[in-house]
């Protein structure tokens, strides 16, 4: 039976992983904003067909 | 059909009529140059992605860029004020971007690289309608930057606020921590307790039991150091001040649920409460997080600052330079143009003044100046350029030394103000502590002093009153979302409790009993014939004039003409030829006549061929139901009165909305609307003021609930406790009576606590609180109470709004 204390301590393991990653969340400003990110991602990358000038292209790729 | 034919294009890039016909550009129709512009720009950059995800995404160009407009930037000091971060390279600035409303803006705004390769990159904020933007110091500069924005529609509104107080403090986000932590531990002591309440006895044996035990009491550690701080620290303040509010109880039982678990676990003698502690803690850190709903967009700080300029044109030495506004001196010579704010008190010297005070007193409708007079700070010019002479410094001016006034130094704060829920914990406390002591006796007089203490300590411990401390937040977090849901926005929670005291309502009259979007007009002389109707539209639907633009709305069904002649004449009037016909449309004096304007009233007189028709008066109009709002208010046995700014003139007109019964004050001045509340507050009365312009910021200040109305929630409004839109404002008798519901609900959820809690102290009493009753009991009270103060509040805000 003595497995199942094992099986704990990874459960309680595995929930602190989970509490480090929301404190990180936070501390990336995750908060910050709620709404910009959710339109953000609906843009459509472009497909250029001239040349790209710009540095970012790594839209492009 | 008629209909087609009638129908007005519009513009590709704003989506406005097209008024004046349209111009076509790139087979689309645009309503004005602005707006082609931007356009041809977005499309050389092959930015025309910005037209797919909405349709005409753009805003109107309202104001006519001009050079060295944003000249001001290159100056050091208030590059400084602005810049976020620089190493001498890569720079990046924080932009506050009004117009961002969709998708499309938030998109092209983060592509503004496309537009300039010396832009790294830019992140919106949507929420805030804020833009952060990094770029290359080497190959653009702030200036540049700025200019760009404002080419493509998008002016960053810089004004004296973002100069001169630091904006940029982040949002405090500790509760946020601690929300997480407390629940995470919670959850896993609620996990591991679950063995000791289920099992029998077998389960003691296999030594797991020490080792929850353990785990529990690791887990608890946070809690109790952490995120239960603030408890602690708000109790200990209050008992310094030798008084009892809520956070003395929930301290008081925290504390002795750590201190008696503790002992429990490593006594071995027991499994402890640390789940009952972790959960309260848990539940009331996020009752008060949801009790403190901000609304970003909307400032409630706002003074003159945030929304003065931070430049102005200031001719010396025959030369035209701008200078930072805290620059300006007395007798400088400033030139204000079109649209532009006067930023002190000055003369006018050149032009034609024609002063919006819309931001100072509510009236819409422009004064006409003359060289020679006085023009307050905060009014805008309309019209052509004008030249002042300052003559009071920019904090000094007849506006602006409202805010030197020492009751914007002192917060005024809650000092005599007492929240519900604290009054009631007062006597709360006095009962709990007096039952937990007379258990202690009763059983000290059998002389079973582990009994007592025992008892002792789970009366504290079972009485605990989350419930109650999560009743309040939860009632007045909802009723709060319930009142921004019906466009009237709180600054905090505070507010709805102060709003259930009132017992009289001040109001300003222009602009908060009037409209200030749309004016009555009235011709007075004999009736215009449609010929007649039809010339005066032919003249007025030229000009640009904000009267003339008044009254070609009104002449809305009548068709125009082309003139054969036209001439405006600035600050005088229309001079035109139309069939024939010589019309002049205009001023008393530009017609003829020997006649003053008054203030609240323009009037637009008319002569056709030397003869003087008559004069079209336009008044602003009072807002639909006022009459309606003050009987309610009246039957409710609210005290009424009106100030306002104005003369006399409206005296009628208010006493048949209000009656003759209630004070209606004239002439009064910004400093005399504080005297007047200050006076009232003097024979204890509860003062909701509702305002709209800055000359209303001193009462609004010093009422105990200062209410600013506005049309438009993003516009200025003054200092205040809450902003209610002007659609919103004949609801304002069902927004008191949900206030006052508040504090019913809120008792009501007292007593439901005091159920659970009577439950509870019969086991606590009698010694035999055991941790599962203490588990079981918490979560209960808590999810009953959020349950109950959710459904009333929401139901009722519902009925009565």
């Amino acid at each position: 039976m003595s497995v199942i204390i094992l099986l704990i301590i990874f459960s309680l393991l595995l929930a602190i992983g989970f509490l480090i990653a929301f404190i990180w969340s936070i501390k990336d400003n995750q908060l910050e904003d709620d709404y910009t990110p959710s339109v953000r991602m609906l843009f459509d990358d472009e497909v250029k067909k001239e040349i790209v000038k710009t540095e970012n292209s790594n839209k492009e790729l | 059909m008629n209909v087609a034919i009638k129908e007005v294009l519009k513009c590709y890039h704003c989506g406005n009529d097209c008024v004046d016909g349209p111009l076509v550009f790139d087979e689309k129709q645009f309503c004005c140059e602005g707006c082609s512009l931007v356009y041809d720009i977005l499309r050389e950059n092959n930015l025309c992605t910005y037209y797919n995800y909405n349709n005409s995404p753009g805003t109107r160009q309202k104001r006519s860029t001009y050079k060295d407009q944003f000249g001001y930037l290159d100056d050091k000091s208030i590059q400084k004020k602005l810049i976020l971060f620089t190493d001498g390279n890569i720079t990046s600035v924080l932009f506050n971007i009004p117009q961002m409303h969709c998708s499309s803006c938030i998109w092209l705004l983060e592509n503004l690289n496309r537009i300039n390769t010396g832009i790294l990159k830019s992140i919106v904020n949507f929420s805030r309608k804020e833009v952060t933007v990094t770029y290359y110091e080497q190959s653009i500069s702030l200036r540049q930057v700025v200019e760009m924005l404002s080419t493509i529609g998008y002016e960053p509104a810089i004004n004296l606020n973002n100069v001169d107080g630091d904006n940029r403090k982040k949002k405090d986000r500790t509760v946020a921590y601690k929300i997480g932590i407390a629940g995470f531990c919670f959850g896993n002591i609620m996990l591991f307790s679950f063995p000791e309440y289920f099992s029998s006895g077998h389960y003691t044996e296999t030594g797991f039991k020490g080792v929850f035990s353990y785990l529990n009491f690791a887990l608890s550690l946070p809690v109790f150091f952490y995120c239960s701080s603030q408890f602690f620290q708000s109790a200990y303040n209050s008992l310094k001040q030798k008084f009892l509010n809520i956070d003395v109880p929930i301290a008081l039982g925290i504390l002795v649920m750590f201190l008696r678990s503790s002992y429990e676990i490593i006594s071995a003698s027991g499994a402890g409460y640390m789940d009952t502690m972790a959960g309260l803690v848990f539940f009331m850190l996020v009752g008060r997080a949801f009790q403190n709903k901000t609304y970003e967009t909307i400032s409630f700080e706002r003074d003159y600052k945030s929304f003065f300029p931070v430049s102005v044109m200031v001719r010396r030495n025959e030369k035209e330079t701008s200078i930072p506004v805290s620059d300006l001196k007395v007798r400088d010579k400033v030139i204000i143009r079109n649209e532009e704010l006067i930023p002190a008190d000055a003369i006018l010297l050149k032009g034609e003044g024609n002063i919006d005070y819309s931001f100072v007193t509510g009236e819409s409708l422009p004064v006409s100046v003359k060289a020679g007079q006085l023009i307050y700070a905060g009014g805008r010019q309309t019209g052509t350029s004008i030249e002042l002479e300052v003559v009071k410094n920019v904090s000094q001016s007849y506006l602006t030394q409202l805010w030197n006034n020492s009751l914007y130094d002192s917060k005024k704060e809650e000092s005599h103000f007492q929240q519900l829920v604290n009054k009631i914990s007062h006597y709360f406390t006095f009962v709990l502590i007096s039952i937990a002591i007379l258990s202690f006796c009763w059983w000290g007089f059998r002389a079973d002093f582990a009994r007592g203490l025992n008892a002792f300590t789970a009366v504290l411990i079972i009485a605990c009153p989350c419930a109650l401390a999560i009743s309040s937040p939860f009632t007045l977090g909802n009723i709060l979302r319930s009142f921004g849901r019906k466009n009237f926005y709180l600054k905090n929670f505070s507010v709805i409790e102060k709003l259930a005291k009132i017992d009289t309502i001040v109001f300003d009259k222009t602009g908060t009993l009037t409209k200030t979007t749309s004016s009555k007009i009235t011709f007075i002389g004999n009736a215009l014939s449609d010929g007649e109707l039809k010339m005066i539209k032919s003249l007025v639907h030229n000009s640009g004039h904000p009267l003339s633009r008044l009254l070609d709305e009104f002449l809305y069904d009548v068709s125009n003409l082309q003139p054969d002649a036209f001439e405006e004449i600035q600050g005088k009037g229309i001079k035109g030829n139309v069939s024939g016909n010589k019309i002049l449309v205009g001023s008393a004096s530009f017609c003829g006549l020997d006649q003053e304007a008054i203030l609240n009233e323009s009037n637009v007189f008319i002569k056709i061929n030397s003869v003087l028709l008559g004069h079209f008066s336009i008044q602003n109009d009072y807002r639909k139901g006022v009459e309606n709002l003050a009987v309610k208010l009246k039957k409710e046995g609210y005290e009424l009165a009106v100030l306002s700014g104005d003369h006399e003139g409206e005296k009628s007109n208010l006493e048949n909305i209000f009656g003759t019964k209630i004070k209606i004050l004239f002439n009064q001045s910004p400093g005399a609307k504080l005297t007047f509340i200050k006076s009232l507050q003097k024979q204890n009365k509860n003062i909701l003021m509702i305002g709209d312009g800055l000359n209303d910021a001193g009462a609004l200040l010093q009422s105990d609930v200062g209410i600013s109305i506005s049309d438009n929630i993003n516009n200025f409004s003054p200092a205040c406790d809450g902003i209610l839109n002007a659609s919103a404002f004949m609801s304002l008798p069902g927004i008191l009576k949900t206030a006052k519901a508040s504090h019913l609900i809120i008792l009501g959820s007292f007593i439901i606590a005091v159920l659970y809690n009577v439950v509870g102290l019969y086991y606590a009493v009698s010694g035999n609180l055991s941790p599962v009753i203490a588990a079981i009991l918490m979560p209960i009270s808590a999810v009953t109470i959020i349950t109950f103060t959710t459904l009333l509040s929401t139901w009722y805000a519902k009925w009565r709004l």
